[in-house]
């Protein structure tokens, strides 16, 4: 990654997720991948080993028919800030975490495929190339030419678009703007939500929407206790849809697991 | 037709007898190197891991192997630093123990990783904050050690003494041999400890995740303890397997009862930090993180049961029996406990590693199974066969117990 400015203050790049708006359409899922060069999944791929780097998990509160309440969650990397799990136990450094903008960064050029970072990541936001990348022919030619695909047996994830964010950055130094203060560039997956449930920006901006939205009551963050400080807090005025930021119960404990 | 590589005074079966015994681990292994292979051209693809299991029988059987194989490095420690002399007894196949457990881990993990003409890069570019940097550069430089501590049981082969250069080279190497000793035990207690720690410092995953002292989690010291405990148990193991298969008495039987003496004490430390570890992270450790303990257990099949079976039946258990001088007098009862001591151990590495990734994190997560390919399962295989050839091999030119002679007479 380009190293920090010095002249200007380290943003925190952030989200803001709005569960109640989010319908599940699954325009994110399809505006990343085809921004970020995720290939089409290979034949064998199952849901477990396809490649995604936002995933809508629908959930429900558990109750039966008629009570039953649906509701959808993107789930992206989290862009941990403290002490960043997955960067924290790279063996080779091929995860960084950006000083300037605290995107949490993955460098496949530089991964060993060890996978030990998608065991450390609680989030499940970490995906493996278990097969070679393969367009069907022709679909090559639509290729993002400012993202690189990644090779077989490679660790990916989402990084807020960051070819976005140095066409943003060049853009800035061309207009002879010092920097990309305040973030002047959106994400694919922001971007083509219809609903406009997903809001970019920097979450040190007092001015920014995400900021604000962020420290209203029904703000929440997945699983707060374990500290890791993440950059992607989700919005519901729905107790039972804010209770998924606690730890998983199992069924027959008296409280069901919401089901995703 | 091989008569000139045995040793004098000591017994061999055939070639032919030899043969037969070893054609059936060659072919496993050739299997072996065929589903290695598979994973290697074809990628991971092969394996049932995906990216929820990301890790999966390599990884146990990785940390088992290395736990089994600390035999080495704990038997050459006592030799030669604790100078418990009876030990020598053992020392050379419990270096070829430690060879072999360690060669196939490293081999596995070469598999194991997505792109492995990368291994280099953590040498290149290595995060000081990674255990698993520390566990490269530990097993790296021990198996070195292993290789250079192997030499001279190979040099002492009776048809290569006859060549002076390597008798010169072998006495050299043996003048080395404490020194080797001191290294290997700093390097093994290290990525010992590593490996406990690669799953102990994982924030993400409080169902692995322990406290500890400075950079280190509890699962590091736990992980020396247990290996050191288990090391001897599994020498002893291998060579009262070696005896009944070849029919022959190799070690005496204080020898015997010296390793599980040994085990027995260390098992009884290691089920004393364990239990006090477990009762931290329960009521301490898993809370904080917003984990109640008792959850994990909620999730069938892995319920309170294997809790039980990892520190009582495999772990307190066995300790007791191998402190008990009159069942370690009897070998029934001291195998057992050695064979108990070393499910305890790959228990508590199976708990550590597939435990850990089949249960849930986030609150609409499943409790998700895992059952290894056959690819999987063959590569893991070559390991066992790979083991099997170099022992029999090791066992039939080399003097791998040097009492054996000597007990031949009586």
């Amino acid at each position: 990654m380009i190293g920090p400015n010095k002249n200007v203050k380290a943003a925190r790049y952030g989200m803001t997720i709005d569960v109640d708006r989010c319908s599940g359409c699954g325009a994110c899922m399809v505006a990343c991948a085809v921004e970020n060069n995720v290939p089409p999944a290979h034949a064998n791929a199952t849901d477990r080993t396809g490649l995604t780097w936002i995933r809508v998990y629908k959930i429900d509160n558990g109750l039966p028919y008629p009570e039953t309440r649906s509701a959808y969650v993107p789930v992206m990397c989290q862009h941990c800030g403290n002490e960043t799990p997955c960067a924290h136990v790279c063996p080779q450094q091929a995860v960084d975490v950006d000083p300037a903008t605290g995107v949490v960064g993955e460098m496949p050029q530089r991964c060993l495929g060890c996978r030990y970072c998608i065991a450390a990541c609680p989030y499940h936001a970490r995906y493996f190339n278990w097969w070679d990348p393969a367009w069907p022919a022709g679909m090559e030619k639509a290729l993002n030419p400012d993202v690189t695909p990644r090779m077989r047996g490679v660790v990916e994830k989402c990084n807020f678009c960051h070819g976005r964010w140095h066409a943003a950055k060049q853009q800035a130094a061309a207009d002879g703007k010092p920097d990309t203060e305040p973030v002047s560039y959106t994400p694919a997956c922001a971007e083509a939500c219809p609903t406009k449930a997903i809001h970019f920006g920097d979450l040190n901006d007092p001015a920014s929407l995400p900021a604000q939205a962020a420290k209203q009551g029904e703000s929440f963050r997945m699983l707060e206790k374990l500290n890791t400080d993440t950059k992607i807090y989700y919005r519901s005025k729905r107790d039972w849809v804010r209770r998924i930021a606690d730890a998983p119960h199992p069924a027959g404990t008296g409280k069901e697991n919401q089901r995703g | 037709m091989d008569r000139e590589f045995i040793a004098r005074g000591v017994k061999r079966c055939s070639t032919g007898k030899f043969l037969l015994w070893i054609l059936p681990w060659a072919a496993l292994l050739a299997f072996g190197l065929y589903s290695a292979g598979l994973c290697l051209i074809k990628g991971l693809n092969q394996t049932n891991m995906d990216n929820r299991f990301a890790f999966g029988l390599w990884i146990f059987l990785d940390l088992t192997v290395i736990a089994l194989g600390a035999g080495a490095f704990f038997t050459g420690f006592l030799l030669y630093i604790l100078k418990i002399k009876d030990l020598r007894a053992v020392i050379n196949s419990a270096v070829v123990i430690g060879l072999v457990c360690y060669s196939g881990a490293v081999c596995v993990l070469g598999v194991d990783v997505g792109q492995p003409l990368r291994a280099w890069f953590t040498f290149w570019y290595p995060n000081v904050h990674s255990m698993l940097t520390e566990v490269t550069f530990c097993i790296t430089c021990y198996l070195t050690v292993l290789t250079i501590e192997y030499l001279p049981i190979v040099l002492k082969n009776r048809k290569l003494r006859q060549i002076p250069s390597f008798l010169v080279f072998e006495f050299e190497l043996h003048k080395l041999i404490y020194v080797l000793a001191g290294v290997g035990t700093f390097l093994s207690f290290f990525h010992q400890g590593s490996l406990g720690g690669l799953y102990g410092v994982l924030r993400g995953r409080p169902f692995a995740f322990r406290e500890g002292f400075a950079v280190w989690p509890s699962t590091f010291f736990l992980f020396i303890i247990s290996a050191a405990a288990v090391g001897p148990s599994f020498v002893l193991l291998t060579t009262w397997l070696v005896e009944k298969i070849s029919r022959k008495k190799l070690v005496k039987p204080e020898v015997f009862s010296l390793l599980g003496r040994i085990s027995g004490l260390l098992l009884s430390v290691y089920v004393l930090a364990k239990t006090v570890d477990t009762l931290i992270w329960i009521n301490r450790t898993s809370p904080e993180s917003g984990f109640p303990a008792a959850q994990y257990y909620s999730w069938q099949p892995f319920g309170t049961w294997i809790l039980f079976a990892e520190i009582v039946l495999f772990g307190l258990v066995p300790a007791l029996m191998l402190l008990a001088p009159q069942l370690r007098a009897r070998t029934g009862w001291l195998v057992t406990a050695a064979m108990m001591a070393c499910c305890g151990v790959a228990l508590n590495r199976f708990v550590m590693t597939v435990q850990t990734l089949a249960l849930p994190t986030l609150s609409f997560d499943r409790f998700l199974s895992y059952f290894p390919s056959w690819q999987e399962t063959g590569t893991f295989l070559a390991v066992v066969a790979f083991g099997v050839l170099v022992y029999s091999i090791s066992f039939r030119y080399f003097q791998l117990f040097p009492s054996e002679r000597e007990l031949r007479r009586f």
